[in-house]
């Protein structure tokens, strides 16, 4: 049976459709996302420790990085 | 762990694709090359039916096994390496293993080592680092150690096949408009009709995640008309002015 490819092995290219600039003045590049967006629109990759249930997790960083809100993208559930 | 409005792209990450590895226990020790043999079924398509314990409905599905590697067999384990589509139960593929060898088999120990485009070397961390990085942060204020371990949601979108638009179509998508083919100004190659996609600024922020109603030479070839349907604004509001005009006032 052919392999099929797995989604990170796949390779795009960028295609011009038109010339166009960004404005400076507005937004920011991801990386240089000043101090309060940065945790508000942030994803830390997380190694989960067994023990504590997912929640418990989720908690703990709330608590730590004081936000109000953090959801976890899927844990192992063994 | 996604935090605050990052939450919305979480589920972008449930849906991607994993790796692991994985110990096997065999109930009978068996040659070698049967194991590998049997192991060397179980790549492209699969049967499984969840188990009990799933919160999926329980019924018989396929899923797509991208590559099987067994890095070792030691008596009755097996070290393997997989990766997978999401969904997709690695004890209930070894339990199958086990029924088609004959012995039965059950898995031992599974490590997740990636889910979509995270992996152990994308700036993985624990919760001992998050505490002490934030405690360094408090004490300096230096937004650089944050950066070590908070990564911009745009991370979590990195698989997705991207379009890029200009400015001034940034603020009616953030209203929830659908993309229009005048807005788009770049955009990656091999989309199809019903791919999933992420529409990005030319400062490559996620604005939303959209459906392609059009394949990338359509939109390529096309001056006006719907090309991608908004399925969930990401970015919000205001943070690009209104720079398109409403039909009332274009007229007047």
């Amino acid at each position: 049976m052919p392999s099929i490819l797995a989604p990170w092995t796949i390779k795009r290219e960028l295609q011009t459709k038109s010339e166009a600039e960004t404005d400076p003045e507005y937004g920011y590049k991801p990386e240089e996302r000043p101090f309060p967006d940065m945790l508000r629109f942030g994803i830390i990759n997380l190694d989960k420790p067994p023990g504590p249930s997912s929640h418990e997790v989720a908690a703990w960083v709330r608590r730590i990085l004081g936000v109000k809100q953090a959801g976890h993208g899927g844990t192992l559930e063994i | 762990m996604a935090l605050e409005d990052a939450t919305k792209v979480v589920h972008a990450l449930l849906d991607s694709g994993k790796e692991y590895v994985c110990v096997m226990k065999l109930h009978k020790e068996l040659p070698e090359n049967k194991v590998r043999e049997v192991l060397g079924l179980f790549q492209g398509k699969i049967f499984q039916r969840p188990p009990v314990r799933a919160s999926v409905k329980r019924q018989v599905r396929v899923r797509k096994i991208y590559y099987l590697d067994v890095l070792e067999v030691d008596g009755r384990n097996v070290l393997f390496k997989v990766g997978c589509e999401a969904g997709t139960y690695i004890r209930k593929l070894c339990h199958d293993v086990g029924e088609i060898l004959g012995c039965g088999a059950h898995m031992y120990e599974l490590r997740r080592i990636r889910s979509g485009p995270f992996t152990e070397a994308s700036g993985i961390v624990t919760l001992h680092d998050i505490a002490y990085m934030h405690s360094m942060w408090q004490e300096t204020k230096d937004p650089a150690i944050l950066r070590k371990f908070i990564q911009p949601m745009e991370k979590a979108l990195e698989l997705l096949p991207k379009i890029y638009v200009r400015d001034s179509a940034v603020n009616a998508l953030c209203h929830g408009a659908h993309l229009t083919a005048p807005g788009v100004v770049m955009l990656e190659t091999d989309i199809q009709v019903r791919s999933k996609i992420c529409i990005l600024t030319l400062k490559g922020e996620a604005i939303a995640l959209a459906t392609a109603i059009s394949t990338t030479q359509e939109i390529l070839k096309k001056n006006h008309g719907i090309v991608a349907r908004n399925d969930r604004v990401l970015m919000p509001r205001g943070l690009y002015p209104k720079l398109w005009r409403s039909k009332q006032q274009q007229s007047s």
